[in-house]
This record gives C-alpha cells, structure tokens and sequence, in this order.
C-alpha cells in the first residue's frame, strides 16, 4: 500500500474504520458523580496521563453525565492509583465497546507435576509440589516480562500479586489467571 | 540487514541502537547486557542463533527500557518516526511495545517513506496496536499464538483481554479464526498461528499445518512464542518467501524444544541453545 494510499486509509471518514480505529486504544472511567469525575480527572493530570473530560455514549446506563476517556493499554496502573486516592470507578469500559467485559474463560491445562492456567493471553504456570511459579508466558505488553522476572522462582505465598507491579491490560489479564490458580491451588 | 524492535524490563536502559551480540545467555547491545529470559531478549537470541548458521551478520537492536508505563516505548516510537525512514534495512521486526495508535501511525508513515520497502513482522504488543489501528494488511507476517487469533478474530475487542466469550471458546477451531480475522481485515498478510498446532495462513486460508515434533510442555515456557519469531526473521532476511520462512521457524522451534527435552519448568535458553542445530537439520540445503 503507498503512502498516499494508507493516509486517506488512516484519515478517510468512515463509521466503523479509521475514526473507531483512532479511538480503540481509549477507554471510560465512569464515576457517580462530577465532583469524583473532576477530582480523579486532577488526579490524573497531576499524574501526567493524557485524559479527558466527556459525555458518556449512549451504552453506559450507570453514572453521572461526565466520564473521563484515558488509555486503555495502563487500565491497571490508573485503576491502582485511583484506588489508592479513593476514586473507585463505578465501570471501566473501552470507548469503541462500552459493553464488552475482560475475559471470564479461564483453560486449565493439567501437566501432571506442574499446572498451567490461561486468561486471554496470559498463561501462569506452577510446580504443585511446592507451589512455585516456574514459567510466565504469552501477553505483548512491556510489563509481562517485568512481571515474569518478579514472579517466576517465587512460591504463591512469596509472589506479589500482578496487580501490585503490573500496569497494563496484560497484566490485569495475567492477574486473573493468577486468582483462578490461587482458587483452584486452595484447599477445598 | 535485519533489525529488531522491543522493550526490556528495566525503565533506566535509554534507546539503544546497534548491533546485538548473543553471549551465553545474555543479550550485548552497545555495551549492555540483557538476560534472555523471554520478550524481545528471546527473540534477538533465536534470530542471532538462527543466523550464525546462516552466516547473517548481526541484527541491528532498537532497545529501550519499559516495565509497561509505556514511557520509554514511547521514546522508542519518537527515535523510530524520526530516524526509521532513513535507513536500509530489509526486515523490519516490532515486537513489545506499549500499544498506542497514533504512535503506530507514526511510525508506519515513518516505514512508508524508505527508499526501499522492507518486510514488516509484528508480534505481541506492536501485533496489538496494528490490529487497533486498522492496519494490519500493512504487515507481511503476525505470529500470534491461540489466544492472540482469538483478539485478532473478534473485531470488536481492543486488546485480548476484551476477547468476546463466545470467540475465545472457538480456541479449538484455529480454521475458522483466522478466516475471521482476515474477513474483517486484522492479519497481515500471512499468519503464524503458535499452538499445540502451528498453522501457517493467509487470506485463502490455511496453507501448511505443523504439529511435529508434538511437544506439549513447549506452550508454558515463557519465550516460546518469542523464538519462533525471530527464526522466522531470520529466515526471510536470508531470502525465503514469507510463508516458507514461516513454516520452517515452526518446525525448527519445535525440534529445538524437543532437544531440550522440556519439562513445563524449562527456561527459553535451553531451546536457545539448540536452534543453530535444528536449523541444519531441517534446512540442511540451505545452510
């Protein structure tokens, strides 16, 4: 495709391509009400990330009549520190998919001595015996092989959590395949 | 000359550009070291393992430091839109980036204006952020694994962590997925699925199936992905067609993995340390 080709590619008015496109790495923070709309907002512009004020879509019943539009990629590290303010959004959607959730679908593959589960695409993976994790794979985003070196070689109880360290939408991911192997690691 | 593009985990490594040395177990660029545990030190590592049988000079690294703030990705977008365009490079890799559009965009234009177009190859985070921007034709090759098809089929969903249910229960239907995926325009214009089966594909459709060796303990270990990738790189920087580079990287990764013997305990480097072995032997004319 030459380069003129793939500008008007980029930039040519349509409904569901270049201007979806242009806003897929985006995602809604919705609050209760515009005073903790405008308090997280400060928040998070003290905290140098590129966000904005807006009206919600039509999909998003929930709320006031503002929602702050953030990157979607750092859900995790934003969520950390809007919880750590006291600023808990009531939802945290995709601005092209108010409506789709994280993935609920845990594979659990059973390798007799180790056990390895995968969320999206995430997989953890530990050694039974001693509940080790001994291998972190999958993911895209820089935090996952962050991740890997601060989880792998330590026991469950050792580990810090994902949601401690991570910062993106691979390390949520990687957090709740974490959860499900804690779940089923627990004495029933 | 074949370069490639990544992150590595510690925030205080600034762009680096150069030449990168495999030694031992550690990836050497400009004078610093990196562990080759997984990620874009993995796939330097394979790509220099496959290329020293070839007898490739070493690829050129674009590094720079980011445990996932998207900080240092972004410098590293900054370098690449303003210094990409004038280079020659023949075989362009990105690999962990922080995903952000318009950043991508950037850097696409960036590639659009080199004398001479190279070969583009996307995985993990920068494989995200083509599909996001509605850009993925601009690529000849992808290499996801299972779950990566499945974000790649579902063309609603911005990242794999959105993958919608009913798509990530067709995990076992790879087929269908990609025919998904190239049916609303989010594959390059070949595929190397990684999975229990490796698929090579494109917008016909399924062109070779791999599923020997069978080595089931590959898929936990934490760089597996990373490897085939950058054999495959390697492969089209020596002049195979895409779809045949493809299907050789998946063949070479897995007899390396069967070397090696792999429990699910296994780290990437023992594979590592077999690929210049099994590229002899699967491509013994070649080398």
């Amino acid at each position: 495709m030459t380069l003129l080709a793939r500008l008007k590619k980029v930039f040519a008015p349509s409904a569901t391509g270049p201007e979806t496109a242009a806003r897929m790495d985006r995602g809604f923070l919705v609050f209760e009400n515009t005073s903790e709309v405008i308090q997280a907002e400060n928040l998070l512009k003290a905290a140098g990330w590129p966000v904005q004020v807006m009206g919600p879509p039509p999909e998003i019943q929930r709320g006031c009549d503002l929602v702050i539009a953030f990157p979607l990629i750092e859900r995790l590290n934003i969520s950390r520190l809007l919880e750590a303010s006291g600023f808990t959004p009531l939802e945290t959607v995709p601005v092209t998919g108010p409506l789709l959730q994280p993935v609920d679908l845990f594979q659990t593959t059973d390798y007799g001595d180790w056990l390895m589960i995968r969320a999206a695409n995430m997989k953890i993976c530990i050694a039974k015996a001693t509940r080790t994790i001994v291998n972190i794979s999958g993911g895209g985003c820089p935090d996952v092989p962050y991740l890997a070196a601060m989880l792998v070689g330590k026991t469950l109880e050792e580990a810090p959590s994902p949601r401690a360290l991570g910062h993106t939408l691979c390390g949520y991911a990687l957090q709740l395949a974490y959860e499900e192997l804690v779940r089923q690691c627990s004495p029933s | 000359m074949l370069a490639i593009i990544g992150t590595v985990p510690d925030d205080s490594v600034p762009v680096l550009v150069g030449p990168a040395d495999l030694d031992g177990d550690t990836i050497v660029v400009q004078g610093r070291r990196f562990a080759v545990n997984r990620g874009t030190p993995a796939l330097l590592a394979a790509a220099i393992a496959a290329g020293r049988v070839l007898g490739q000079p070493p690829p050129i690294a674009y590094l720079v430091g980011d445990i996932g703030r998207g900080d240092g990705s972004r410098r590293l977008y900054a370098h690449l839109s303003d210094h990409i365009a004038g280079t020659d490079h023949e075989v362009l890799v990105f690999h962990y980036l922080q995903p952000d559009v318009d950043w991508h965009n950037r850097v696409l234009f960036a590639v659009e204006e080199m004398a001479t177009r190279p070969i583009l190859i996307a995985d993990a985070g920068f494989m995200y952020v083509a599909k996001m921007s509605g850009q993925a034709e601009a690529y000849d090759l992808f290499t996801p694994d299972i779950g990566e098809l499945s974000f790649l089929a579902d063309e609603q969903a911005p990242h794999p962590f959105y993958t919608r249910g009913f798509i990530l229960h067709m995990a076992d239907r790879a087929p269908e997925m990609i025919a998904m995926a190239y049916r609303h325009q989010n594959a390059a214009r070949h595929l190397l699925v990684k999975g229990r089966r490796d698929y090579v594909a494109d917008a016909t459709g399924i062109r070779v199936t791999i599923d020997a060796p069978d080595v089931p303990n590959l898929e936990p270990i934490g760089g597996t992905g990373d490897t085939v990738t950058g054999i495959a790189a390697a492969l089209a920087h020596q002049g195979m067609p895409i779809a045949a580079a493809a299907e050789a990287a998946a063949r070479i990764n897995r007899m390396a993995g069967q070397a090696a013997n792999p429990t699910p305990a296994t780290q990437v480097t023992n594979i590592i340390a077999r690929i210049g072995r099994a590229v002899e032997r699967v491509l013994p004319a070649v080398v």
